[in-house]
């Protein structure tokens, strides 16, 4: 029996998610009593034996992978072979794009209870079950599996990376990938920057900045903290800004360390999608702006003049 | 081209989310409720842009639940579709759902139309389980689709950009924004909404995966700490000491 935690990289380099993944899943495999395998897609150019220092013990690599990123059917039936062989008895994804698509049919194929997006480790003594985001982060759920084997998809930012000391033992794998049916026409990059769904910072501009012409102090911040950045679904509407930059309910749902919302505000659409950010901080020159409810740290003032402030004390923070 | 898309019933958007009996189940009073707004919005709207292209696509809806469902059914009918089908059922389970969308949905569909996500149970399962079921391709996260020459060429996001891809059918495809732009149904498609058929069918297994507990509110925020407008180098400085955020 095991647990098996499915890593994704980025870069060759497996991804922050997926180091919350390993953690999580390293923590349940304590619970249950059992191992934690991590399982690594694809070249890479980290050390994978170092995965031991968050507490796996062993590493399985599959080096060859075809295009399992963009067929969810060959990525599924190699993952299947991967946990039959491990005796898989849980399984933990990212809940990212990946996680999405392949997380369900996993489930289907091992008749395993799935539940996406859990935000904290599950509860055994009563059974087992899982506290999930729900109401698109309005509310929580706690979700009992019934079935022996079960699936975890766990949401960025809710389980902290544990590292400590450790070595592990790393296996090449070999199986076959699956043919696909599915041709890659075109693949596309957007520009540069940071992408949303990975970021640990964001900072969101909305229609209280009047124009695209005005977005240079948001891209400005962004880069020297290290951040995405975002908009409010009118902005991405008026096309001022891309439209994979609109979060919400109906656009990227996002919970990052640090949301900084600029000139948006706060309707209930918009926090939908950002109300999972651990510190949210606000910026509106209208103290009735609803946003103000829902952040942390807030400023009462004129973007066009807090923003350069702002800007200047980040650059002398050394 | 026969087209299935699935639709589910959530609150409005803007719904105040609260439970009752010992918070084990949501509370509706006072509740509006809509289309989930990606399958409206995305999946139905571009079902029946495929239709205006070519009219002899056939599309049919899908709910799984209880005949309170059906004041969104008949919304869903009169932005457009052919006909509609409601299984009955009460259980709340992503795997019982995918189970009975499946079991119609095996019965020469050339594309099955989900949304990226309900908007209450925020799950992205159904789609992918639904593709297990019927043993073949799922394309998540789409945000355009067309036909040519016989496949479905879809983009979908990826991590930091988007792909295009192109499969035969078969083909569940789970839709999202860019798909398409919202419509409000007009006179003629409500009218006509009334007499089209919708079918009934009894639930075909009852095997779940999952139950819930219970619910629960995350704990209240605790105030804004506000900074004075000529001093935002403070808030910088409560980032960084405070919450180590920066
Ligand atoms: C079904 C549905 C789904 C939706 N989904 C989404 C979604 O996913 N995401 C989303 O964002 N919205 C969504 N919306 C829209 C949402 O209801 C709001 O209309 C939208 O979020 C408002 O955007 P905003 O805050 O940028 O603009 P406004 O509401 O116009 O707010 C602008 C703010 O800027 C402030 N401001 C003005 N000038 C300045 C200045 N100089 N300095 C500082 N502040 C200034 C104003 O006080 C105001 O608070 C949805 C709506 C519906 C009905
Ligand atoms: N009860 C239901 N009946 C029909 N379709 C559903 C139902 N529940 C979910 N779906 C479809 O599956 C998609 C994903 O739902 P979920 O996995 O719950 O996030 C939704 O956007 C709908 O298209």
């Amino acid at each position: 029996m095991s647990v098996l935690i499915i890593t994704e990289q980025s870069d060759k380099k497996i991804k922050k998610q997926s180091l919350e993944s390993i953690s999580y899943g390293v923590a349940v495999s304590k619970l249950l009593n059992v191992d934690a395998i991590a399982i690594v897609l694809g070249p890479s150019d980290d050390v994978l034996s170092s995965l031991g220092e968050y507490g796996v013990k062993k590493v399985i690599h599959q080096q060859t992978i075809g295009s399992i990123f963009s067929d969810s059917r060959s990525a599924s039936i190699l993952l299947n072979s991967i946990c039959d062989q491990e005796k898989a008895q849980m399984i933990i994804f990212s809940n990212s794009l990946f996680g999405k698509s392949v997380a369900p049919r996993l489930s289907v194929k091992l008749k395993a209870g799935l539940v996406t997006g859990a935000v904290k480790l599950p509860e055994i003594s009563n059974g087992f079950s899982v506290r999930r985001s729900v109401f698109s982060g309005k509310a929580f759920a706690d979700v009992k599996i019934t079935t022996p084997t079960k699936i975890i998809t766990l949401n960025a930012n809710a389980f902290e990376i544990n590292k400590t000391r450790g070595n592990a033992e790393v296996i090449e794998s070999n199986i076959e990938i699956t043919p696909s049916n599915i041709t890659v026409i075109e693949t596309k990059k957007n520009e540069g920057n940071i992408s949303l769904a990975d970021a640990d910072k964001v900072i969101s501009g909305g229609r209280g900045l009047k124009g695209p012409e005005n977005w240079g102090m948001i891209e400005e911040l962004a880069k020297l903290l290290g951040a995405a950045t975002a908009c409010s679904r009118p902005v991405a509407d008026s096309n001022w800004r891309p439209h994979h930059e609109h979060v919400g309910q109906t656009g990227v749902a996002i919970s990052p360390n640090l949301y900084i919302a600029v000139g948006i505000s706060g309707a209930i659409q918009h926090l939908a999608g950002v109300n999972r950010s651990k510190t949210i901080v606000v910026i509106n020159n209208d103290p009735e702006a609803p946003f103000f409810k829902a952040a942390d740290y807030g400023i009462v003032g004129d973007a066009f003049q807090v923003m350069p402030k702002i800007i200047e004390a980040v650059k002398n923070l050394g | 081209m026969k087209i299935l898309v699935c639709i589910s019933r959530t609150p409005d958007t803007t719904a105040k989310i609260s439970f009752i009996e010992q918070n084990t189940k949501f509370n509706p009073e006072g509740v509006q409720w809509i289309i989930n707004p990606y399958d409206e919005w995305y999946a139905l709207v571009r079902a029946i842009e495929l239709k205006e292209k070519d009219a002899s696509t056939i599309i049919h809806l899908i709910n799984i639940g209880t005949n309170e469902n059906e004041a969104i059914i008949r919304k869903a009918l009169a932005l457009g579709g052919d006909e509609a089908i409601r299984v009955d059922s009460g259980i709340d389970d992503a795997y019982h759902i995918s189970e009975q969308i499946a079991n119609v949905a095996k019965d020469g569909y050339d594309m099955i139309l989900t949304g990226k996500e309900t908007i209450d149970h925020n799950g992205s399962a159904i789609g992918g389980m639904v593709a297990e079921m019927l043993d073949c391709n799922y394309i998540s996260l789409a945000t355009k689709l067309d036909i040519e020459n016989g496949n479905a060429i879809v983009s979908r996001e990826i991590e930091g950009g988007e792909e295009r891809l192109s499969a035969p059918f078969p083909i569940v495809i789970s839709c999202q924004k860019g798909m398409a732009e919202a419509r409000i149904p007009n006179m003629r498609g409500i009218m006509a909404a009334r007499t089209k058929p919708l079918k009934v069918l009894a639930a075909s297994a009852n095997e779940t995966h999952t139950s819930i507990n219970n619910f629960d509110l995350p704990p209240a925020k605790a105030g804004v700490k506000l900074i004075p407008a000529d001093t935002p180098e403070l808030l910088v400085k409560l980032l960084r000491e405070e919450a180590k955020a920066i």
